[in-house]
């Protein structure tokens, strides 16, 4: 019964999203304000639907009714009832359907925080939001309905596969979701400006937070699944440019420009058609992400196999999207001509910069990817690995990092660049020093070079704020003054900023990580890497739907003990796999880092990491969305744009 | 993983860094840590052509264990590294590298950072010569009003 309702409600909500795709749309066009004032109805609405399909989803895992074809496959009444809900996004159909009711969500909140919009770009924003939902709605339920019953039902599900079960991996799809489907919101501005043929301050001003929310989120996607790579899979690294991680990289980088477009067209009104192109890209790139992947089409250890029909069907879906959308650009964007004007050397100067360097990042990723997908219509076999994009994205982020200091001390409209390098020189020094040091002191030039750069960076990050304060030139009671009177959006940046460069550190620190394997006996100790590891016990301990071999592992440093640490191999019975338990000790300094490699002869194999900042690749991460976030509850961007003049329509 | 990276980049100044990972025992590894250390390097270079996307010292495949065990036989042997690598692309093809070959096939791939960073620039230069978007110079009065503003 519950399966079956949430089938209605899902098919439900593809009435609603196609009455969504069209009503809003004429009715902008006819400037009917019947037809636009039901566009909020409409998305909330089908909001509500998904919510409660996605509900009933949840209720057969939770209740383990095996008759859903879904919880059979995914689930299993041995797992914890976490590992029961997190299970239903954990597979294809559900994740698909988790995704449209992320885009549902999406245009429930631009309803219901959009009150203030002008009522004629609301509905076209909304409408276009239908657009995208009525498609993939469409999909999930003829090719890929999760509600489908099986019979007879199988005693047991078949349980999510162990790499899975983990809670850094159960809460990861949601929050990568959200971000991947929350630049659906500036793609719908767009095309809703695109529809209108106008862009201004008031759709900068709008689109920014949209933005930025999606930003924060999916870089916390990302660094999620880099953690959970990290110490899942065991091999000590955190970036395998694989294209399931590429795929996630290519929107953040072009959110990341688009991000700072955004500011340019509020502030300047100008950069408009790029700012459009950029937030179309985004979406279109999000749109791959998900789905290419997913299709099998790239080759990646994470990609679910799928049936061709439903690759196929996808593809269409987005060619109609992306190829829609740019046919539009290309006939629509001419008629938008830029207000403001700037000299090559300002802040909009510097952020165009920014955001060549970020396409050219994004473009190389994008070939690198895609190249062995060419190659073999060629009838050329060839890999494309992790020393390819080395070679290729480090020469364009040291630009990149170079210019991310220098460009928030430059004026607006017009500026000086020699005065803005002299205001910097305390920091380019301090930098220097630090690279000096390292390169002495580790003889290691990249993690040299690479504590330069965190350092030119993080204390970069901090020469806006002390500019606008006038540290040391005008009294410090002064200064104290001004830095509380400083908007939180300033602190935004700032903090952003910073949080790449405490990723760099990472990275740089990650350079000089060691490791070595060694077999060993209880009651061993062996000396690697500046500490002791000394072998307490190996036991068997029994799990909820596992049993494990746990390693007591004793760590100990000048003779003190710094850690015991219990790695483990976990062998799952009903799935009949072995998952590797690492174990991971950090004082954020440095990572002690072990993981146990199977059995030989009495003796446990293990492979010992000291991984020098690890903890800050993610944190840097975290810093960069709190940075986000920061900028996000600045008042001057909560409060709603003013109304514009003559534009027809009702108040909800 | 890391190491790779840092092997790649600075490939001329340090050769051969870049741990092993996927060892399932320590008795693969060589004797001698020069050896074993070019052995990892080059392993770090080949694509386990097993599963998808993990070089052969990451990967837990048998064949790639097998992989391991040959590259090391050679390196022992007293093979150099291009001889080696040449010697493995001849028999499973340039599939195996995950560094793709500099060819006409791959012109594109490798010229990709430049040609992105040459249409971008074209794409900005193009778009202010069609509308001159730079400001006027401040005129002399403005300069003055602008000095005596900032006093």
């Amino acid at each position: 019964m519950i399966p079956e309702l949430g089938h209605f409600a899902l098919a439900l909500a593809v009435a609603i999203a196609a009455a969504q795709a069209v009503l809003p749309i004429v009715g902008a066009r006819a400037r009917d304000a019947r037809l636009m004032g039901a566009a909020p109805a409409l998305a909330v609405g089908q909001m509500i639907a998904l919510i409660a399909a996605y509900g009933c989803l949840i209720w057969s895992a939770v209740v383990n009714d095996f008759s859903v074809y879904d919880v059979a496959m995914n689930s299993s009444s041995h797992e914890p009832l976490f590992y029961r809900i997190t299970g239903t996004w954990g597979n294809h159909d559900g994740s698909i359907l988790l995704w449209c009711l992320v885009l549902a969500v999406c245009g429930g909140a631009v309803a219901l925080f959009g009150r203030n919009l002008p009522s004629a770009l609301r509905a076209r924003v909304i409408g276009v939001l239908g657009i995208v939902s009525a498609g993939f709605l469409l999909f999930t339920l003829t090719a890929s309905n999760p509600f489908q019953r099986m019979w007879p039902p199988p005693i047991q599900g078949a349980a999510i596969n162990p790499l899975l079960q983990d809670p850094g991996l159960a809460i990861h799809p949601p929050i990568l979701y959200t971000g991947y489907v929350g630049f659906s919101i500036p793609f719908a501005f767009a095309v809703a400006a695109l529809l209108e043929g106008r862009v201004d301050a008031t759709w900068g001003r709008w689109v920014r937070p949209w933005t930025l929310a999606a930003w924060c989120f999916l870089t916390c996607g990302i660094a999620l699944g880099s953690w959970w790579a990290y110490y899942e899979l065991g091999w000590g690294g955190f970036w395998f440019w694989d294209p399931v991680e590429n795929a996630s990289l290519l929107p953040w980088l072009t959110g990341t420009a688009l991000l700072h477009c955004a500011i340019v067209v509020e502030k300047r009104e100008t950069l408009k058609t790029w700012t459009v192109l950029l937030a179309i890209a985004t979406f279109s790139l999000s749109l791959c992400g998900t789905f290419m992947v997913r299709s099998g089409i790239l080759n990646s250890v994470h990609s679910f196999a799928e049936a061709p029909t439903q690759g196929v069907f996808i593809l269409v879906l987005l060619a109609i999207t992306i190829g829609g959308s740019l046919a539009l650009f290309a006939f629509r964007a001419p008629a938008m001509a830029a207000t403001g004007v700037f000299a090559p050397i300002s802040r909009e100067g510097a952020l165009v910069l920014n955001n060549v360097l970020l396409c050219a990042i994004c473009a190389v990723v994008f070939t690198g990817t895609t190249y062995p997908l060419f190659a073999a219509l060629l009838h050329m076999e060839l890999s494309v690995g992790a020393p390819y994009f080395h070679l290729t994205v480090v020469p364009l982020l040291v630009p990149l990092f170079a210019a991310m200091s220098v460009g928030p001390v430059l004026s607006w409209k017009r500026a000086d660049l020699l005065p803005a390098l002299l205001r910097l020189w305390w920091a380019a020094a301090i930098a220097a020093l630090i690279g000096i040091a390292a390169e002495f002191g580790l003889h290691r030039s990249f993690a040299a070079a690479g504590f330069a750069g965190a350092a030119w960076l993080i204390l970069g990050a901090f020469a806006e704020v002390i500019e606008r304060i006038r540290l040391f030139r005008i009294p410090l009671a002064n200064s104290w003054a001004r830095l509380q009177a400083q908007p939180l959006g300033v602190w935004g940046a700032a903090v952003a900023h910073a949080g790449m460069g405490v990723t760099v550190a990472g990275i740089a620190g990650m350079s000089l990580a060691m490791s070595t394997i060694v077999a060993m006996t209880p009651g061993q100790t062996i000396g690697f890497g500046g500490y002791r590891w000394h072998v307490l016990d190996i036991r068997k301990v029994p799990g909820p739907d596992y049993t494990a071999r746990v390693v007591d592992l004793q760590i100990m440093r000048d003779g003190r003990q710094v850690a015991v640490v219990h790695p483990s191999l976990r062998t799952f019975t009903q799935q009949k796999q072995t998952v590797t338990d690492t174990s991971i000790q950090t004082n954020l300094l440095r990572d002690l880092y072990i993981a146990p490699g199977g059995e030989q002869g009495g003796k446990m194999v293990l492979r010992l990491h000291v991984n020098p900042l690890a903890a800050f690749v993610w944190l840097g991460a975290l810093v960069m969305a709190l940075g986000g976030a920061l900028s996000l509850i600045d008042r001057r961007l909560r409060v709603g744009a003013p109304a514009r003049r003559g534009v027809v329509g009702v108040p909800a | 993983m890391i190491r790779s990276r840092f092997a790649a980049v600075l490939g001329v100044l340090l050769l051969f860094a870049g741990p092993a990972f996927a060892l399932s025992s320590p008795s693969e590894m060589l004797a001698n840590p020069v050896l074993e250390k070019r052995a990892e390097a080059l392993g770090m270079q080949l694509r386990c052509v097993v599963c998808q996307n993990e070089s052969i010292e990451q990967s837990n495949a048998s064949l790639a264990q097998q992989f391991r065990g040959i590259i090391r036989r050679r390196v022992e042997e007293g093979w150099s590294d291009k001889r080696i690598i040449a010697w493995m692309v001849q028999r499973y093809g340039t599939f195996i590298l995950l560094r793709p070959p500099f060819n006409p096939m791959t012109w594109l791939l490798w010229g990709a950072p430049a040609l992105a960073l040459l249409v971008g620039g074209a794409a900005v230069v193009l778009a202010r010569r069609r509308h001159p978007t730079s400001p006027e110079p401040l005129s002399p009065a403005e300069q003055q009003r602008l000095a005596d503003l900032l006093k």
